[in-house]
């Protein structure tokens, strides 16, 4: 019972506290903090639209955040899961496009698979180069990262360029009507994909024995070596399905919302991953509250922006400022002394990342 | 795992490496001889574009020997460049912008040291919060329609600057650049020669150990940290003032994250990591000269991905397996 108040009080709590210290900055820059916050509300909750644009906003977030989680449960950073939701969107919307004549039961899966083989590919090579010559996951995802940037930039330049007259902009052309995602019930298909993707990580991490070596070899490498974990199996099957998590979100990005590749067009995403599955405290299951609350800001962020004249970016500060409250719970124990805390576990994620070579 | 061989561990990359700066200087002496202004214009923009790596990868070495792990070199470049640039339109004076954004990188810098150290938080999680807060933060404070208000000017050393090949490129350059190549060689003479130095690797590998001869690792991981964090503002202050000239929303544009990988190919070492920035800084001013000059008829984007495909493959090759501080990401708990 503690426990199970102590996981709700303290998200909330941090929640509330950011939204305190982001009023006050609002405050001082001269706008009216209520005011803004009705508006980012109404915007992420007003009504069906803004609640099914939230959603939308967060599948992306969930599918990122996982990809991190699940790679850093390895002890793995993969900070090139940008590169890897880069080639993930980009194969959906190729199958989108290119495969025709097909009812949607089957091009729905075919644009999904083709996303996550693809990003799950790019995944594997830094995997591979992590497991074969110890090349450090952070440079190479870094760099893929880039090399994904400019890949897909010359591809819908060049061979897949949409070259309907009146088009003067470097992208595919719209997929089909049969691989875009209908909604169920209201809800967008990308977001039921992204729970069930999340349940399944879930499962894999804490009852597979795939997901036992995972976290044998987080906890250190040596003692992975010793009890006989193949590790250069591990490390790259780890970065495959972590690539393949990324190129899902890409998938549904391009299926759901953008139904089409255009550089420049979801920057960023990938990135914002890193601060989902922190927030989530790298639980696959406490992603996806995080990036509901993320998703909801970045969709009301716009009805806040026109309606109370406040900046996009005070969403960043608030984002920030979560993520500083939920880590540093010991503020929120001092100012609630009242609840007897558990011995919770501290959160740790950086021993796993410079011994692991 | 110590691996045994008959080699001093690390020989073999060491002497790949020679190798490689070998051709790489043969490569600069041939295209010396056939074209010498192309050549002095790829080498100085060599330069300039590795700058702002090399004092990020700089910021990282600091925070990072002394155990603390550092991905928030991003924000802290970011915070300083938005406050240099401020700064110096407010007051007019370029010192002043300059100042003033290796004070924000510092502030930045304490800010971390702060959650890392004092609060204890993991790591990454204090590194990313400080990248987000940067963006947030200068992005919803940028007063529109600020126009640049001048740059830092390139100064020449007299007489030196007319040797040829290395005068135009090693002594005619903006000072920021020229302050950079001193910070490399001051901190490796400082972290392998120095008390500080041995108290700072010491505390990197092992805090405890440290923490009983009588080290006080929270004061010099909080010092490594802000010194690592002016210097990050410095690189800040390279962009807004002497690069571009203007603040630009998200102008940092990844380069803490190079400087990152930049970092770590280097093997945490000052040496090592500036090396590792002048290559890539090199095939950066390669590939664009590519670009400018139509040699190769590949798509722009081939060309474009050049620079991090090479650092990939250098990696992959020459560097492999790099060892970090043994107790890098370890929070030190006090008994």
């Amino acid at each position: 019972m503690i426990l199970l108040l102590r996981s709700f009080l303290v998200p909330a709590g941090s929640v509330l506290l950011a939204f305190l210290t982001g009023g006050i900055l609002l405050f001082l820059s001269g706008s009216h903090p209520v005011e803004a916050y009705i508006a980012l509300f109404q915007g992420a909750f007003g009504d069906l639209s803004s609640i099914s644009r939230t959603l939308e906003k967060a599948t992306p977030l969930i599918m990122n955040g996982l990809a991190i989680a699940f790679a850093l449960k390895a002890g793995l950073f993969n900070i090139g899961a940008q590169g890897q939701f880069l080639f993930g969107a980009f194969a959906a919307a190729v199958a989108g496009f290119y495969v025709q004549a097909i009812p949607s039961v089957f091009h729905i899966p075919l644009a999904i698979f083709a996303g996550m083989t693809a990003g799950g590919i790019y995944g594997l090579v830094q995997g591979a180069l992590k497991a074969f010559s110890g090349a450090h996951e952070v440079i190479t995802g870094i760099m893929c990262n880039y090399i994904a940037i400019n890949m897909t930039d010359y591809l819908v330049n060049h061979p897949f360029r949409d070259r309907s007259p009146g088009n003067i902009v470097a992208r595919t052309p719209q997929i089909l009507d049969t691989s875009r995602f209908p909604d169920v019930a209201g809800i967008p298909l990308g977001f039921i994909a992204a729970i069930i993707a999340a349940i399944l990580v879930w499962w894999i991490v804490r009852y597979a024995v795939f997901g036992f070596e995972i976290r044998v070899v987080g906890s250190g490498i040596n003692a992975a070596r010793y009890s006989g974990v193949r590790i250069r199996s591990v490390l790259m099957g780890t970065m495959l399905i972590s690539g393949a998590l990324a190129g899902l979100g890409g998938a549904v990005e391009t299926q759901g919302v953008v139904h089409r590749f255009q550089p420049g067009f979801n920057t960023g995403l990938g990135f914002e991953g890193i601060t989902i599955a922190l927030l989530g405290r790298v639980h696959p299951l406490g992603i996806i509250p995080a990036a509901i609350l993320i998703g909801a800001m970045k969709a009301g962020a716009g009805m806040m922006q026109f309606s109370a004249g406040v900046e996009n970016e005070i969403i960043d500060v608030i984002q920030a400022l979560i993520l500083f409250f939920v880590t540093a719970d010991v503020i929120l124990q001092k100012m609630l002394p009242g609840i007897k805390w558990a011995e919770g576990e501290r959160l740790s994620l950086s021993t796993g990342w410079g011994g692991n070579s | 795992m110590m691996a045994v061989s008959r080699l001093r561990p690390g020989a073999r990359g060491e002497m790949l490496c020679v190798f490689l700066w070998i051709s790489v200087t043969a490569c600069i002496v041939c295209s010396y001889w056939i074209s010498p202004v192309v050549t002095v214009a790829v080498l100085s923009s060599a330069l300039r574009q590795s700058t702002p790596l090399v004092l990020g990868a700089m910021c990282g070495l600091l925070s990072e020997r002394s155990g603390v792990m550092n991905i928030g070199i991003e924000g802290q470049m970011l915070m300083a460049a938005f406050w240099g640039f401020l700064m110096h339109v407010w007051t007019g004076s370029l010192m002043m912008g300059v100042i003033s954004g290796l004070a924000a990188g510092a502030f930045a810098g304490f800010l971390f040291a702060w959650m890392s150290v004092s609060m204890k938080m993991d790591q990454i999680i204090a590194g990313t919060i400080i990248n987000i807060l940067a963006v947030g933060l200068t992005g919803f404070f940028y007063p529109t329609g600020m126009s640049s208000a001048g740059k830092l000017k390139i100064y020449s050393v007299p007489l030196l600057s007319e040797i040829p090949l290395a005068g135009p490129v090693l002594f005619r350059m903006s000072p920021i650049v020229f302050l950079t190549i001193c910070i490399v060689f001051l901190l490796h003479y400082c972290l392998f020669y120095s008390r500080w130095g041995l108290r700072t690797r010491a505390t990197g590998e092992h805090p405890k150990a440290a923490a009983t001869m009588g080290i006080s690792v929270v004061k010099l991981r909080y010092g490594n940290i802000m010194i690592g964090g002016c210097i990050a503002g410095l690189a800040g202050a390279f962009l807004s003032l002497e690069s571009v000239g203007v603040f630009e929303r998200g102008m940092t544009n990844g380069r803490g994250f190079i400087a990152l990988a930049v970092m770590i190919f280097g093997k945490w070492t000052p040496i090592g990591a500036w090396g590792a920035a002048l290559l890539f800084g090199l095939s950066m001013s390669v590939q664009t000269q590519l670009q400018f000059d139509r040699v190769l008829s590949l798509p722009h984007q081939f060309t474009g991905m050049l620079p991090y495909l090479i650092t990939i493959i250098v990696l992959a090759i020459f560097i492999r397996r790099n060892r970090p501080p043994a107790s890098l990401g370890v929070s030190c708990e006090r008994e």
